[in-house]
This record gives C-alpha cells, structure tokens and sequence, in this order.
C-alpha cells in the first residue's frame, strides 16, 4: 500500500520543459529518503493546463503544483512527502484556501469542463495496461463482443448522436453502417491521428495520455463493420505518442485483447501503426490511404466514398482519435446519456486546444453548446497583459474566425457554420489587438500554398495567386479593386478543388474578409496596418522629447536614413535624431539600438 | 512544396549500407512499406541523397520516380544533409501570432543563413518547422533534440553561444 501517489505530466509539453528530469530527481530523492515503498510516483498523460507545465499532483491531498523545477524537488520530497507539510509557494494559486487546497474541479479552469475523451488524461499512467483495465478499460469491448450484434453496436453509437470530431461533423453511427453494408473478404478500421492543423494537439494528447481507448474503440469498430485490421496514421512529429501508442499494442497483444479470438468471441483483430512525414492534405481521408498505401499522399475523387472502395480497394472506415475516444464510454453508459450532453443537433462534448494570446494555454474538453465567452473568459482566464480580445481563429487553415461581437455563439457544429466559421478539429488560437487579420489570413494561405499536393488547379494555382494578392495588399500596393477578385476568387477555388484542402484554403481570408474588411480597407486606402505588424506598412518614428541624441541609431541605419535634428528637447544636451521615411527600409536596427532609452517607435 | 537538392558528394560507411540493406531485405515484399524504408534510411543517413534512393528503389524494386516522388512530396524527408546542430523552430499558428516570425528572424540573422539553409561550417542549420504540438510553450524551437520555450529574440544569441565550441 502506497500512502501517496505523486502525478507529474508525462505530455509533450511538460516533457519540453524537463518533467522527466522531474521524476528521476523525484525517484532518486524519495529512495535517498528510503520512502519507495510509501510513496509512488506515475508518469501521467496531459493535464490540460500546459501554460502552467510541468505538473505535478500529490494525492491524497491533491496538491497541484505548477511549473516545478528539478531544484525544486529535493524541497518537496522533504518538506512534503516526508514531513507533510505543502510546498506552498509551488502551488497553484487559485487553489491555495487558507491552510489547505481545494480540488482541482472546483479551480475555474475545470470547473465548467467535462473531460469524456480526456477522461483517463493526467489519471492514469498511458504505459500501463492495467491502469487502463482498472478504469473501465476494455469493458466497452468485452460488452460489444459478447453481449451485442454489429448492427446493435451501430445503433447504439447512431443514436449517440456522435458526429466526426475531425472538423466535418458527419455522423459516426451512420457512417459506421456505410462500411458495414459493404460485403467484402477484407476491410479496414483506420484512424486519423495527423494532426496537421497548427495549434492543435488533442488527439496527440490522447495518444499519449490514454492510447488503450483509441485500441479498444477501433476494436470495436471492427467489430461493427466486419473488419480485422486497422492502421493509426500518427504524425511523425509525434515521437512520444508513437512510442506510447505502440506500447499499449504490444500490451492488448500480451492480454489477448487484440489478436486471435478476443474474449472467446472468435472475433480478431490486429493492429498498425503508420507514420506520416509532414504533408497536411494526408489529413484528409482519402489522402492518408494513398500514404498509408505507400505513396505520395494525394486525394482520391470521391465517390467511390472509402466506405465502399478505401484502404487498399476494400471497404474501409475512417475516424478521428477524438471521435474514437468517446465510443467506450457511449458502448458503457448509453447512447441516451451521451445525448443529454451538449446541444440537440451536436451531442457530447468537444476538446479544444486553446493557445495563443490567452492565460491558460491548454486543453479544455466542454460539453458542446458553452459560448466562446466561457471557454476564453472563465476557462481560459483571459486575455494577458490587459490586452483586448480581438478574434478567435477555429479550425486552422481550413476554418475562420469569431470576431468578438460574436462571443455569445454557444458553439456546434452548426452555430460555428452558420457564422461563415467551422468547428474544425478544435485548434482555438486567441488573438488580440496586437495581430493584424490580414496578416493572420496570409499567414494561413502560406500554409496552404505551401501544402497544396498539387494535384487539381483550382488549389495549386488558385491559392498562389491568392497569396500574391495578399501580399500586395500587406505591402500597400493593392486597390479596393484587388479586395473584390480576391473574393471572387476564393469562392470559385471553394467550389472547384479536388479535396478538403482545397475547397476549405480560402475559408480564413473570406472570414476575415467578411469580419475584418475594415482591416483590410486599411491596409488597400490608408496603406496603414492598424496592429502595426505588416512589415511593408510600419513606419519607424523617434520621439524627440525623449531623444538625447546618443546618435547610436544613426550608426545603426544600414540605410543612412536617420540624421539629426537642430531641435534639442528640454533637460537634454545633445540635438534629436529623426528618421527619413523615403531612405527607411524598415528594419527595425534602430529600435534595436535604442533599447535603452526607447525613444523609437513604430506605428 | 520546394525542396534544396543538396550538390554536397554522397559519403556512405559500409555500416551504413549493411543497416539499409537489411532493412530493404526486411521490407521488401511489401510495397506499402516504402515510406517507412525511407523514414529509417533517413534516420540511418540523416538525409536522403540521391544515392539512398537509388539503393530503396532497386531494393524494393519500385520505379525510382515513384520513391523520388515520394521523397518530395513529404517535408520530412531532407534531400539535404542537415548541421550537427538542426535548428527547428515552430511556425504553427500558436507560436506565430506570439512571434516566432521575429525569433527565427533573429537567428537567421545571428547565422547568416536563410531556412532551409546550414552554416558553412555544418555546424548549424535551420528550419521552419510545422506544429510540433507544445504550444503551452509557443513561442518554441528545438536544437536537436533540446527544447527552448517561450522564446524571445533577444534569447537568442545566448542560446546560441551554448552550441558553438
């Protein structure tokens, strides 16, 4: 019997900022004090607060604390686990209460969440079968294998309500059903773990935090549909959910829970893990079967749907980690209570990963239907240095933005589209004043430019010249002209592409376009940029009041474009120095030189 | 996607080769296994030179236009051999709008070469990097397998000065 259980965060970012060093400190510490029998130390999934990273949770207490240094175990291993008293100054604020803490749910960062695909995140330890299997693990399969019918196991899922957590929304029960109605000697479970949109990283926090419930849902899937085999297809950027995600294989190989005659039930199935090597569109379905095929990662025209001709030509079924996190738990407690969560058309819960200009940089998992106000104001804590709320960008370079007049949108699938936004995978990146739409919009076609396969035109060239439109307007060369072909054209590469990729590339300009055309104006009539970010638009000033004509600017200058003044400002010696806007290449030397002083600014 | 075809000659220890080959010889019979054949010689070599190519494609005996159209089609796969120390910085939506832009300005700068590009020296080289999904840390970059987080660039030269020996 363990007395206390130390957590610390074994998720991409806290393993950044050096949790393992953590842990062999902690581990090393605590046998130095001879407390290894008393005192266990797991290595946990994420969770969910990486702003405030690395983690770590003491029970039974619950003590969190935040943003640990390895110097600062040897305190916490004396002071706490040996003499039981709380490291007070590690601890998370809002949980301090006096002389004790109070719960993680009751901080305001939990308190609205409703963790069902993160359940088992930051609880469990993900290399460990048996934590899995403690927690309701392979319940969900034993129940479907032994208890229920494939077309009972659809339904069940159907009426769920579950619609495709990968961004497009479809619902999973009846796109489960497609594949089952296709007789074949062989088909396919394959789930989508290429996380390409940038800002996003629940499904990798899934893998790494939980990867049996991806293996037990896709079981189940198979079960379903008649398929023996399934293939994740994991981003290689993704090193320590790979490295998980094979573990928990090779351990449901070991238990029998994957393989031959599962649970008695004569039922099989066997599991592959295929890497990806950095191209986005491979996120799309028929895309990432190409590439699991071997090939160069290009969309297939669809029909035929991979329901009738996927994976290597036979039926094949696709989803998303997210959506296979949630299928244990709707197998175990019902389609009806799945469905009592969220709003009627878009039931359960979403996770998002909220980053960018927000406090809580993190994961969140709310029931759907919370308005962007709760999860950036109460969840996220904020916006940081008193900094106003500009827009929230959804769904990557395939979705949009919400402005903030649109805060109070409860968010679904269908809220989010009927704003001219989408739900995408649920990347949630935070911008305030500080950034520039335009900027953000171009930022995002560079993206696609860049990850267009180039199979259809529509997308390869349309987006190109896209780009180019964009950047004569962040250099001040456009006309208002250019802003109405740029439309034009977005909506006519919208309606022609091959792909997803495609058809949703232009889908940041036409929201920023529709929420944040003032911005643009600006950029096409003033030739200003109103966040002062659009490098061709800035112009350099120095402050004459504040000048004491060092001159260090002017040696600075690679463009001889700083001289001084005759004007001499009260209480300094030397004349100021001004900046000539027809020589300034804007380079922003000077302001580097003035450090100091910071008498230069831009606007 | 542009691709830098390195023109640095292709030097292979026979160590080398005998560990590609015997990962051709593994995963021959199936053609489906070429990425991952790739992916490991790349891990085996550090890049991808022609020559490797040559040898995955009389291997596995698949077209070599086939594996030299699956090698430009991927970003990871490098056809250029990279610095003893790689410099990767995040360019995903959650470190550019905090600034990566003006971190790996500053590098490239303190560097003198562009991304994409390695030092003269080999010691370092650079590149944009997509997602790598720690975005609680943005703005990020990696040297090798080193984390820096929440990056400003004034950070930079001291990182730097770590490296350079």
């Amino acid at each position: 019997m363990y007395r206390s259980h130390v957590l610390v965060c074994g998720g991409t970012g806290c393993t950044s900022s050096h949790s393992n060093e953590i842990i062999e400190k902690l581990e090393s510490e605590i046998a130095a004090k001879g407390l290894q029998d008393e005192i266990k130390v797991i290595k946990t999934g994420c969770f969910g607060l990486c702003a405030l990273g690395p983690i770590m949770i003491v029970y039974p207490e619950g003590c969190f604390y935040s943003e640990v240094k390895v110097e600062d175990v040897p305190e916490i291993v004396e002071e706490h686990l040996l003499k039981g008293r709380m490291v007070t100054r590690l601890l998370y604020e809002e949980t301090v209460q006096e002389d004790t803490v109070k719960s993680l749910e009751q901080t305001k960062f939990y308190a609205k969440q409703k963790r069902i695909a993160l359940r088992n995140c930051g609880v469990i330890d993900p290399e460990n079968i048996d934590e899995y299997i403690a927690h309701d693990g392979y319940q969900a399969l034993e129940k479907c294998l032994n208890q229920l019918t494939p077309d009972e196991v659809i339904k069940i899922v159907d009426d769920s309500g579950l619609r495709g957590r990968g961004g497009g929304g479809f619902r999973t029960g009846l796109k489960w059903s497609f594949a089952a109605k296709n007789a074949a000697d062989q088909k396919y479970v394959v789930c989508n773990a290429d996380e390409g949109d940038p800002g996003a990283f629940m499904d990798r926090s899934i893998l790494e935090g939980d990867p049996h419930c991806i293996i037990e849902a896709m079981a189940i899937c198979g079960y379903a549909i008649g398929a023996t085999e399934g293939y994740v297809y994991v981003r290689a950027e993704y090193p320590i959910a790979v490295k998980r995600l094979q573990l928990a294989i090779d351990q449901a190989k070991e238990y029998g829970l994957l393989g031959k005659n599962i649970f008695d039930s004569g039922f099989d199935f066997d599991l592959h893990i295929r890497l990806g090597a950095g191209a986005f569109v491979c996120g799309e379905e028929t895309a990432l079967m190409t590439s699991i095929e071997g090939n160069r990662g290009e969309p297939r025209p669809r029909p035929p749907f991979p329901a009738v001709k996927g994976l290597f030509g036979k039926p094949t079924n696709n989803n998303n980690v997210e959506t296979y996190a949630n299928i244990p738990q709707i197998i175990l407690n019902g389609a009806e209570w799945f469905a009592s969560m969220g709003t009627e058309k878009s039931t359960g819960t979403k996770v998002f990963a909220l980053g960018g200009k927000i406090t809580n940089t993190g994961l969140v998992e709310v029931p759907m239907g919370t308005t962007l106000r709760e999860v950036i104001e109460d969840i996220g804590g904020g916006i940081p240095n008193g900094k106003k709320f500009k827009a929230a960008q959804t769904g990557g370079p395939s979705g949009g933005c919400i402005p903030a007049h649109l805060m109070d949108t409860a968010i679904d699938f269908d809220n989010l589209t009927a704003i001219g936004c989408m739900m995408g995978s649920g990347g949630l990146i935070v911008m305030d004043e500080d950034n520039c739409m335009v900027d953000i919009a171009k930022f995002f076609l560079d993206f696609t430019v860049d990850e267009s396969c180039g199979k259809c035109s529509p997308c390869r060239i349309g987006t190109k010249r896209m780009m180019e439109m964009l950047e004569k307007i962040t250099e001040g060369k456009a006309t208002l002209e250019d802003l109405d072909k740029l439309e034009e054209l977005a909506l006519y590469i919208k309606q022609n592409s091959l792909c997803g990729l495609g058809q949703t590339a232009p889908n940041p300009v036409l929201a920023t376009l529709k929420f944040f055309r003032h911005e643009y104006e600006a950029h096409v009539v003033d030739k200003v940029c109103p966040a002062g970010v659009c490098k061709g638009l800035v112009r350099y000033y120095i402050d004459a009041e504040k000048c004491i004509g060092c001159g260090m600017c002017a040696r600075a200058c690679p463009a001889d474009a700083i001289a001084r003044t005759d004007y001499i400002a009260p209480g300094h010696k030397l004349a100021s120095f001004a900046i000539n806007p027809e020589k300034c290449v804007k380079c922003g030397a000077c302001m580097d030189s003035c450090k100091k002083i910071q008498a230069i600014y831009k606007k | 996607m542009l691709k830098k075809i390195s023109k640095i000659p292709f030097k292979g220890t026979p160590e080398q080769e005998a560990q590609l080959n015997a990962l051709i010889e593994e995963n021959k019979h199936d053609s489906s296994m070429l990425m991952h054949v790739m992916q490991q010689a790349q891990a085996i070599y550090g890049y991808l030179p022609f020559e490797v190519q040559v040898m995955i494609a009389e291997g596995m005996d698949i077209p070599l236009e086939k594996v030299y159209g699956v090698s430009t089609f991927y970003a990871q796969f490098s056809l250029s051999p990279k610095g003893k120390y790689n410099i990767s910085v995040c360019l995903g939506t959650a470190c550019y709008v905090k600034g990566a832009q003006s971190v790996l300005d500053e590098i490239s700068k303190q560097l003198g070469i562009a991304a994409g590009e390695c030092t003269e020296d080999g010691i370092f080289s650079l590149e944009a990097s997509r997602c790598i999904g720690a975005c609680g840390l943005a703005p990020v970059m990696n040297i090798n397998d080193d984390v820096y987080g929440k990056l400003t660039p004034d950070q930079i030269a001291g990182i730097l000065a770590k490296y350079k020996d």
